[in-house]
């Protein structure tokens, strides 16, 4: 016998199952909420811990900032590191470029109180493996110690600027220096005063 | 353990092997083994997607008109795809980073929605799940191999620990795609040698 099934029964079904599998989503993220929270804030912490000048007595996450650039620019987020008196040494700024070669490019840029780069720590990037990843390898990153997006040029060597790129990865190693850019402007503009927080 | 079960086991590990023998969920197959923790993340969480799935697929095979089916199975499968996603990046934040756009991907991964019609819609509920993990196993060493023998050839390390200085030159077109390629077409050639001999 050739079962023939009716509208409506596969309607209910197919309702029937959408509903249980709502449900069961709807838990699982209720569950993971909190964890998928932390696991950011550490990982954002850790970055900062790496890229400031040194060890801080604040909790810099807790005295984040943000720093609008633009309606259309968005923001990004600064985290100021204090030593044991309060005094603010260097602070870190979550930065980012869209023009990696896998798109969006997140850093966590630390700079002197001068403007000067200490260090930067990629937190997040779809960059070619093997090639565009070496942006978060020591040897292309130590070039930035030191450095001033203002007193030298602050481009990669192929645009006669100071930066050496990658090798093969020269347009990941350009959205390393637009984000960069993109925080040092940022804090030069909090620190001249004209935040239009 | 009975025969029938014992079979459905193994089965998926070397002779049915998703990858090398049925060439099933090439997608992320060819683009996340560039390393071989890759690989085995990757291998994992379709395990663990194909092992719900399946069970789920089989618990409920009765109720659901033959007709729509598919739009059933997949269903099941993007919510357990996405239940995994949730899991990953609460517990395993650094490799959710790296997998990414693949995780949501599994969804589309044949593997899935061909265990479900050819095996989970007419089996048990435990027939299926041995089915599933046999073949998540197999899945998951293929994946690992490749990424291995990939990650070893392209950027000299393996899972992670590097065996050559940092400025060696390495044969970087193996982390790019057509390095996918030809590593996947000279494992499925040794592999296609032993089964040959075998028989």
């Amino acid at each position: 016998m050739k079962k023939t099934t009716s509208l409506s029964k596969m309607v209910i079904v197919l309702c029937g199952l959408s509903i249980c599998s709502a449900l069961l989503l709807g838990m699982v993220y209720e569950l993971t909420k909190e964890p998928i929270k932390k696991a950011k804030e550490n990982k954002e912490l850790e970055a900062i811990k790496e890229v400031v000048y040194q060890e801080f007595y604040n909790n810099p996450y807790a005295e984040k900032h943000k720093i609008f650039l633009g309606r259309k620019k968005g923001y990004v987020d600064l985290f100021p590191a204090r030593d044991k008196n309060g005094k603010i040494t260097s602070v870190a700024i979550k930065t980012y470029s869209n023009n990696g070669f896998g798109g969006r490019i997140e850093l966590m840029v630390g700079f002197l109180v001068d403007g000067t780069i200490n260090k930067y720590k990629v937190i997040e990037q779809k960059e070619t493996p093997g090639l565009g990843t070496k942006i978060t390898e020591k040897k292309f990153s130590h070039q930035f110690q030191g450095m001033h997006p203002e007193r030298q040029i602050f481009k990669v060597k192929q645009d006669g600027g100071d930066v050496d790129a990658i090798t093969a990865a020269t347009i990941s190693s350009r959205a390393v220096i637009d984000a960069i850019e993109r925080g040092y402007k940022a804090y030069k503009k909090l620190s001249t005063g004209k935040s239009d927080e | 353990m009975n025969k029938t079960s014992y079979e459905n086991l193994t089965r998926g590990i070397f002779k049915e092997n998703p990858i090398f023998v049925m060439l099933l969920g090439m997608c992320p197959t060819l683009g996340v083994t560039t390393t071989a923790l890759n690989g085995m993340g990757m291998g994992l969480a379709t395990l663990f997607v194909l092992l719900m799935s399946n069970c789920a697929i089989s618990a409920v095979k009765h109720i659901i008109p033959e007709k729509i089916r598919i739009p059933c199975f997949i269903l099941i499968a993007a919510t357990f795809v996405t239940v995994a996603d949730l899991l990953i990046s609460a517990y395993f934040s650094t490799l959710h980073a790296t997998l990414g756009i693949f995780i949501p991907l599994i969804v589309v991964n044949c593997l899935i929605l061909g265990r479900a019609e050819a095996f989970a819609s007419k089996n048990t509920v435990f027939q299926s799940a041995l089915d599933a993990i046999g073949m998540g196993i197999g899945f998951t060493l293929a994946l690992t191999l490749l990424g291995l023998i990939r990650e070893t050839l392209g950027n000299g390390s393996a899972f992670g620990w590097k065996f050559v200085s940092e400025d060696a030159e390495t044969m970087m077109m193996f982390i790019m795609p057509p390095g996918a390629f030809l590593a996947l077409a000279g494992l499925i050639i040794i592999i296609n040698q032993i089964r040959k001999d075998k028989k």
